[in-house]
């Protein structure tokens, strides 16, 4: 009952955090040199972990594949199903899983730090508003780049998916990536990269709320970073579910 | 930095705060039970008081961290809990909080600690001009000025609590709080430390309000004392007359 009660009180508290940075992110001053200062290092410190799992998964999907579609004679059509597997679930959702590890508990360890040493406070009683110089502009960072991160990781993935294709059946990249986007729809894209706004949102407000309410000084630090990765990676697969349910009725309009 | 250089307690106008019967309590644990403070313009005060007695609570009321639970607690004339938070900035840009660890910003360099206040504060507004002038002059008063590029963890705890000092100075604060200005210093970096609380008083005629169990500290730096003991204002005189004082919970402090 106490967990229950618990767990309600958290939803209530992220989604009031939540509203805060509706609230207040429209309203100037705007922190666009810190918005970008994120931006990069969001972007760029996890790209090469991105790739890396993105082009590991393109190869081991078409492998796995590969002896079924044989065994059917349907493996003229790796392509297509690679392809939309990866753009429309695989390539989103791992994206977004690495980044809730990687970003959500950077974003947490590092405002729960600031808030044990006091950082946090020194910033709002110098009438600096703190909640628009970290929040803000590391929620906005997470929202615009994960999208950015999984087109990039859809394509190496199915880069990867193509080399194998390549070495094992000599299908060229030209032949293999044009009867991908044969099947491959604006449809498929399209809700793929919608839901990766929610999933950077849902990172970027779980990291910063765990960091920004961080208690118990320094012990709080990691268990702030444990709860924000575990807290954000649920979020993923629940609001991949809820994206799913959604296309699944305009698909069938 | 245009400052009053004359330092001078001013006991004819309005205390710039003044507190009567505050009380502050977490949960079941009563912190403050009807504590009373003036402090008047261009004076420094100095509360002590055992760990965990409710110093850096009082002052994290003063500047609004901590909301009141009842009493009245007017700074520069106003009521700090009454305030709604464009009226709290534009009070907290008249005052200046000395955190106990300086709460540096760790990813900025010295130079982006002190703007950082005075470029994003919504009523104060600098050309980039006045912005270096403000940063070189509030290092210059700290002695500090070639530490500008440094990066915080290349700081001595010393040098921090300066430069913490100096991002208080540069918003020209009318009042200074300080959260135990001396702790975790050698005692040589402590005595510096006081001599500057003491500086920066004659030179900039601020009023303070110095949190510190460090004898040494209140001696040097405090015009008036306050024993902060159970909740309440125990004892309130100068060092030397607390000094004299036969009271067990006094002389504590004093041996």
């Amino acid at each position: 009952m106490k967990k229950l009660t618990r767990f309600f009180l958290t939803t209530g508290e992220i989604s009031e955090f939540a509203g805060r940075y509706f609230r207040e992110a429209w309203f100037p001053p705007y922190e666009i040199q810190e918005l970008l200062k994120q931006c990069f290092l969001i972007g760029n410190k996890s790209f090469a972990l991105v790739s890396i799992t993105g082009l590991i998964m393109g190869i081991v999907l078409t492998l796995q594949t590969r002896p079924t579609l044989i065994e059917f004679g349907a493996v003229s059509m790796m392509p297509s199903m690679v392809g939309i597997a990866i753009v429309r679930e695989i390539g989103p959702v791992l994206t977004a899983l690495i980044c809730a590890g990687k970003i959500g508990s950077g974003i947490g360890a590092e405002l729960a730090s600031m808030k044990v040493t006091e950082q946090i406070d020194a910033m709002e009683v110098s009438g600096a508003n703190p909640f628009k110089y970290l929040v803000i502009t590391r929620v906005t960072a997470t929202t615009i780049m994960i999208p950015i991160l999984v087109v990039l990781s859809d394509i190496i993935s199915l880069s990867g998916s193509a080399l194998v294709e390549y070495l094992k059946g000599g299908v060229s990249f030209e032949l293999y990536f044009s009867k991908v986007f044969e099947y491959l729809q604006f449809g498929d894209l399209l809700p793929s990269v919608i839901k990766s706004f929610f999933f950077g949102f849902a990172i970027g407000i779980i990291g910063c709320y765990k960091g920004y309410t961080s208690t118990r000084g320094t012990e709080g630090v990691g268990r702030t970073a444990n709860e924000a990765v575990v807290i954000a990676s649920m979020l993923v697969f629940i609001l991949d579910f809820i994206a799913v349910l959604v296309s699944d009725i305009f698909y069938e309009l | 930095m245009s400052y009053d250089m004359q330092h001078s307690i001013d006991y004819k106008t309005a205390p710039v705060i003044d507190i009567e019967g505050l009380y502050k309590a977490f949960g079941s644990n009563r912190v403050l039970q009807g504590f009373n403070l003036k402090l008047w313009a261009g004076e420094n005060l100095a509360v002590m008081g055992k760990s965990g007695s409710g110093k850096s609570v009082l002052i994290k009321c003063i500047i609004g961290l901590v909301r009141i639970d009842q009493g009245k607690l007017l700074v520069l004339d106003q009521a700090v809990d009454q305030l709604n938070l464009r009226e709290l900035d534009r009070l907290r840009s008249q005052i200046g909080f000395q955190f106990q660890g300086s709460a540096l910003y760790d990813s900025m360099t010295v130079r982006e600690n002190l703007e950082f206040p005075l470029k994003r504060h919504p009523l104060k507004q600098v050309t980039e001009k006045e912005l270096e002038l403000l940063v070189t002059e509030a290092l210059e008063a700290v002695g500090l000025l070639n530490a500008i590029n440094m990066m915080p963890s290349e700081l001595s705890g010393g040098m921090k609590k300066r430069i913490a000092l100096a991002r208080t100075l540069i918003m020209q604060p009318k009042i200074i709080l300080y959260d135990e200005p001396t702790s975790g210093l050698d005692p040589v970096t402590a005595k510096e430390i006081s001599l500057l609380i003491n500086e920066v008083q004659n030179r900039f005629h601020t009023a303070s309000i110095i949190i510190t169990h460090d004898l040494a500290c209140a001696r040097i730096s405090s015009n008036r004392m306050i024993i902060l003991h159970n909740g309440i204002n125990y004892a309130e005189a100068t060092y030397t007359q607390l000094g004299t004082m036969k009271d067990g919970v006094i002389q504590a402090f004093f041996v």
